[in-house]
């Protein structure tokens, strides 16, 4: 370990802003942060992946210990939840670029890795995810073409996952490592109960809408697959935990081809 | 088929790369996937009526970290394919092509994990220069593993696909219930999975249970109107 990778650098030496460059490369790696996702160091390669092009700026350039020494820190361990990987991603490229010293730099890593990951979950798996894929289900209900179904699926479920990505590599780099004030964004703290009353809105709308449009008129057909579901749903509730609702779908299905076929 | 089964593969390959690697772009949604599917067999909305199906089921099942769940994206494309192959839609089609991908999606979650421990097995045998940080090892890492990923999702489409579609083509051919009573069958199982999962997702927020009557109210208000 060189002296220079521990202490920290002179004040005039720090970075303010990356490069356009620089920060396309990382966010376009950004989108590829999981592609060697492991169970033993997770998205610890990904890490390292991502900010290896803001670690090309040390003066002393790549062939150097002290680039060798940040590249090998930084793609050890680690886990978030994939876009908001892009603050640590932000974060960490800082710290290195400001000579933060070592132990503290594997500090912070370590210590990011809960709150990413759980924010991101709630936000995005539990929120945004749902709620788009229910928003596309209703347009489909209401008639929708495959072309609308798919731009209101994409572009809103994107418009959310690409701004998320790129403001958490801004704020990552911006806030370095007093980063963990960021994650106060109201956003995080009342997003996901709003996300979900809105969800849980387009949950009621969306499904008896797709069912009418999947079976087509008959209302009686229609009134019978609708108390079916309710049924059905309540059923799946007190099952929780015991199975899954979609392998029980699957087994029902083929005890259904099968009868139909042996009819 | 035959002819159908390189453009599915490279697909499904495309779509499976999605789930995890990249971009993480949700195009592996089954509404979606399937829909690109149909459209590649030339009918689009064959596609969409079978992934807003399997998109309803795919609620159940949300990508929460390390947590083992369905692959979505080279199943989807399965199912829309197969699907669409059948734009006369007769009874039996939408069944086993949703039946084709829910299974391929079980499959395809089990070939992840493999995929994840072989990554672990490659990063491992890399440790020594990854510990020294070699720019070129971590690079190579990255690409080798998304390779892999294309290539899983590929194989896998292809394989689903040419066991499953004569199965669908076999199946129409004795297939004993009328067709809307076996339609109403797949949407009546999957929208009471979504329904279920809905309230696992949303139940513990205040208010949401009142949103979804409210939605509920207003949808049937308008399914009625129709």
């Amino acid at each position: 370990m060189t002296a220079r990778a521990i202490a920290p650098m002179s004040q005039p030496e720090r970075r303010t802003a990356l490069p356009l460059r620089t920060q396309m490369a990382m966010f376009l790696r950004l989108l590829a942060i999981q592609g060697s996702w492991n169970y033993e160091i997770l998205l610890g390669n990904g890490i390292g992946f991502c900010v290896e092009p803001a670690l090309r700026l040390f003066p002393e350039g790549i062939h150097s210990q002290h680039f060798k020494d940040a590249l090998a820190r930084e793609s050890k361990y680690f886990n978030a939840h994939p876009y908001l990987a892009s603050v640590a991603v932000g974060a960490l490229a800082r710290a290195e670029l400001d000579g933060e010293p070592p132990e503290r730099i594997e500090r912070f890593r370590t210590a990011l890795c809960g709150p990413l990951g759980s924010v991101g979950d709630r936000l995005v798996w539990a929120g945004w995810l749902p709620f788009c894929s229910l928003l596309a289900l209703l347009v489909f209900g209401l008639g929708g073409g495959a072309g609308l179904v798919l731009l209101v699926f994409l572009g809103s479920y994107n418009i959310g996952h690409f701004a998320l990505r790129l403001w958490g590599l801004r704020t990552g780099w911006n806030h370095g490592m007093r980063v963990a004030s960021a994650l106060g964004n109201p956003v995080f703290r009342n997003g996901p109960q709003q996300i979900a009353r809105v969800a849980g809105l387009a949950t009621g709308l969306a499904i008896p809408l797709a069912l009418h449009r999947v079976i087509g008129p008959g209302r009686v057909l229609l009134g019978g697959v609708l108390v079916c579901v309710v049924v059905g749903a309540l059923v799946l509730v007190r099952l929780q935990g015991r199975i899954e609702g979609w392998r029980l779908a699957l087994f029902l299905l083929v005890a259904f081809a099968l009868f139909s076929v042996a009819h | 088929m035959w002819m159908d089964l390189l453009p599915i593969a490279l697909l499904g390959g495309l779509l499976g790369l999605d789930v995890v690697s990249f971009p993480q772009a949700m195009i592996s949604r089954p509404l979606v996937a399937a829909t690109i599917a149909g459209t590649l067999i030339g009918h689009s909305l064959s596609g969409l009526l079978v992934g807003a199906a399997l998109e309803l089921v795919a609620l159940d099942t949300l990508p929460f970290g390390a947590s083992r769940y369905p692959e979505w994206g080279s199943a989807a494309v399965v199912g829309g394919a197969i699907f669409a192959t059948h734009p006369e839609h007769p009874a039996g089609a939408m069944e086993v092509a949703i039946i084709a991908s829910l299974s391929t999606a079980w499959i395809g979650g089990w070939t992840m994990v493999k995929l994840r421990e072989r990554n672990a097995l490659w990063a491992a045998r890399r440790r020594a220069a990854l510990d020294a940080g070699a720019r070129g090892t971590v690079i190579e890492l990255q690409l080798l593993c998304m390779t892999a990923d294309y290539l899983r999702g590929a194989l896998l489409a292809a394989i689903s696909y040419a066991v499953f579609a004569p199965l669908t083509t076999f199946a129409i051919t004795k297939w004993g219930t009328d067709a809307r009573i076996s339609r109403a069958v797949v949407v009546t199982l999957a929208a009471s999975v979504a329904a279920g999962a809905a309230w696992k997702i949303f139940h513990s927020v205040s208010g949401a249970r009142w949103f979804f009557l409210g939605g509920l109210a207003v949808g049937l208000v308008i399914m009625a109107t129709r």
